[in-house]
């Protein structure tokens, strides 16, 4: 279980400081798919930046399975925003995958059939030995998802990963995403500033004011479990849902206090 | 294209081969000072055939390799030490801006005080200049290391030995190989320099020899030496970067999706 409270998050250079993160607090039940939309620049990255440890809040707490975040806590992987930095490019697919298991200590012959498993699981068998940079956009993006699953987290982190990838192609890793979480019964946060894609993914979304953030409101995504991009879309429901998480966040813009959404 | 700069270089050295052949031989220039080509030629072909020119030739490879490699590893291992290290990288910026440009020849005294004139004084000479050249590389390598990249190492619980191994040595590496291009070239004018001034063994002490004995087209013969050792070596040195570096040409021409 992921436990956010009170998180708070200052960036500090000089005299300049930006409030990142205002005050949150919600809680991601283990084994639950979790989206979270906000405005570009609410501190979405911020907040997954604090949740695995990366960076230091400047106030509040994260914990995660009962244990306070000081570090990257063991069991979580994340998926970057910004995929192509995130492949070392001087490694083949197979070995930008199998590396995070080679620093988990994970036997020579398991980490064959991990490899093995998370590449054909995201579709990409045949590929092991291609660079990174010889790979399309939403190929490499599958690359980045295989490594995080290959490493058998308990908690997945990605942060909008689809955003530079095709309409087709986002489809695909959507459904990808949703066949993964069902497979694997891990804990998924999925950031996205798509309103649709947070509908069509989660089993609840939250929403996050723009700058000074906050949790502006959250939804249960009450659609059947098995969902499909032709009917889950064109259900009257997920029309109702999108179109409540729409009229929070553009609320949540007009409020008095809050900044004008930038981006 | 690069098919026709080939012609262009190759039809520029013949020009200068006849030019230098002229010259002397129409009385423009006293050839006591500059001889023709041809004799030129010819000293080096009686030169080549004798024992003591190859033992100079490998004492100026001798110095220049070792030198060379002292340099590079102390280059590579303090560079990634004050990189990795951020108080390292503050408290030696403004040392290394000072001791960076003293020329190493300006050591030539000290040199002579230390080893008189051993291999230890070209040495000196060497691994001062070639080192500087692979710091100054490891530096703006280590700078280049994508924040995104170390944070996935970071992120998957790579320990701090495992990120330098992974990431920033890979990262590194395309400037490593260029500081060791740039050092190699000035490790040989610092081994010559060391030779012909201190009298340290090798080319640079028989130039020095040819030039008091009078031995003038033989003096020329060994200057042209020295330089053809400088493009084999450059050329080797690039030769070897690009095998080694595949990857990071190529992505250097892609522009990421
Ligand atoms: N390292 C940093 N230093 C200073 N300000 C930062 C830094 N990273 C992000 N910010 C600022 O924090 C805010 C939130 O950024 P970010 O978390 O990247 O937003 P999002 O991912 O939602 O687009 C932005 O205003 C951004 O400019
Ligand atoms: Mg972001």
């Amino acid at each position: 279980m992921l436990e956010v409270s009170s998180l708070n998050k200052v960036y500090r250079s000089g005299a300049r400081e930006v409030e990142a993160l205002r005050d949150l607090t919600f809680t991601v039940d283990s084994g639950e798919l979790v989206c979270l939309v906000g405005p570009s620049g609410c501190g979405k990255t911020t907040l997954l930046r604090c949740i695995a440890g990366l960076l230091e809040p400047s106030g509040g707490k994260v914990r995660l399975d009962g244990r306070e975040v000081s570090g990257p806590p063991p069991g979580l992987a994340m998926v970057f925003q910004e995929y192509g930095r995130s492949l070392f490019p001087w490694m083949s697919v197979r070995d930008n995958v199998e590396l995070p298991l080679k620093q988990k200590k994970i036997t020579r012959h398991r980490r064959a059939t991990l490899v093995e498993q998370a590449l054909d699981a995201v579709g990409l068998a045949g590929t092991e030995s291609a660079y990174p940079w010889q790979l399309s956009g939403g190929m490499q993006q599958r690359v980045a998802i295989a490594r995080a699953v290959a490493y058998e987290p308990s908690t997945l982190l990605m942060d909008e990963p689809f955003a530079a990838v095709d309409a087709q192609t986002r489809a695909d890793l959507e459904d990808l995403v949703r066949a993964l979480w069902q497979r694997l019964e891990v804990t998924v946060l999925f950031i996205t500033h798509d309103i649709d894609e947070a509908v069509y993914l989660g089993q609840r979304v939250l929403m996050l004011s723009s700058s000074p953030t906050v949790v502006q409101d959250e939804i249960t995504v009450d659609l059947p479990a098995a969902r499909d991009q032709l009917h889950t879309r064109a259900d009257p429901r997920f029309t109702e849902l999108r179109t409540h998480v729409y009229e929070q966040i553009q609320a949540a813009k007009l409020q008095p206090g809050g900044a004008n959404a930038s981006s | 294209m690069t098919r026709g700069a080939g012609l262009l270089g190759v039809a520029g050295l013949a020009g200068l081969l006849v030019l230098v052949e002229a010259l002397p031989r129409l009385g423009l220039v006293n050839d006591d000072y500059l001889p023709p080509t041809s004799r030129i030629a010819a000293a080096l072909g009686d030169e080549l055939v004798t024992g003591e020119f190859w033992r100079a030739v490998g004492d100026t490879l001798t110095g220049w390799a070792i030198g060379l490699l002292i340099a590079v590893a102390a280059g590579v291992v303090v560079g990634i030490l004050i990189g990795a290290v951020p108080v390292l990288r503050a408290a030696t910026a403004s040392t290394i801006e000072f001791l960076r440009p003293i020329p190493s020849v300006a050591l030539i005294p000290l040199a002579v005080l230390l080893y008189g004139t051993d291999l230890g004084s070209t040495l000196l000479l060497v691994v001062y200049a070639a080192f500087w050249q692979v710091l100054v590389q490891v530096l703006y390598g280590v700078a280049d290391v994508d924040p995104i990249a170390d944070e996935t190492a970071r992120s998957f619980r790579f320990g701090p030995w495992a990120r330098v191994r992974h990431v920033l040595w890979p990262t590194a590496l395309p400037y490593v190989f260029t500081g060791v291009r740039l050092a190699a070239s000035v490790a040989l004018v610092l081994a010559v320099t060391a030779e012909l001034v201190i009298g340290a063994p090798g080319l640079g002490k028989s130039i020095a020899v040819a030039q008091t004995s009078g031995a003038v087209p033989l003096m020329y013969a060994l200057i042209a030496v020295t330089g053809l050792l400088g493009v084999g070596i450059n050329l080797a040195a690039r030769m070897f970067e690009r095998r080694s570096l595949a990857w990071h040409q190529s992505v250097r021409g892609e522009v990421p999706a």
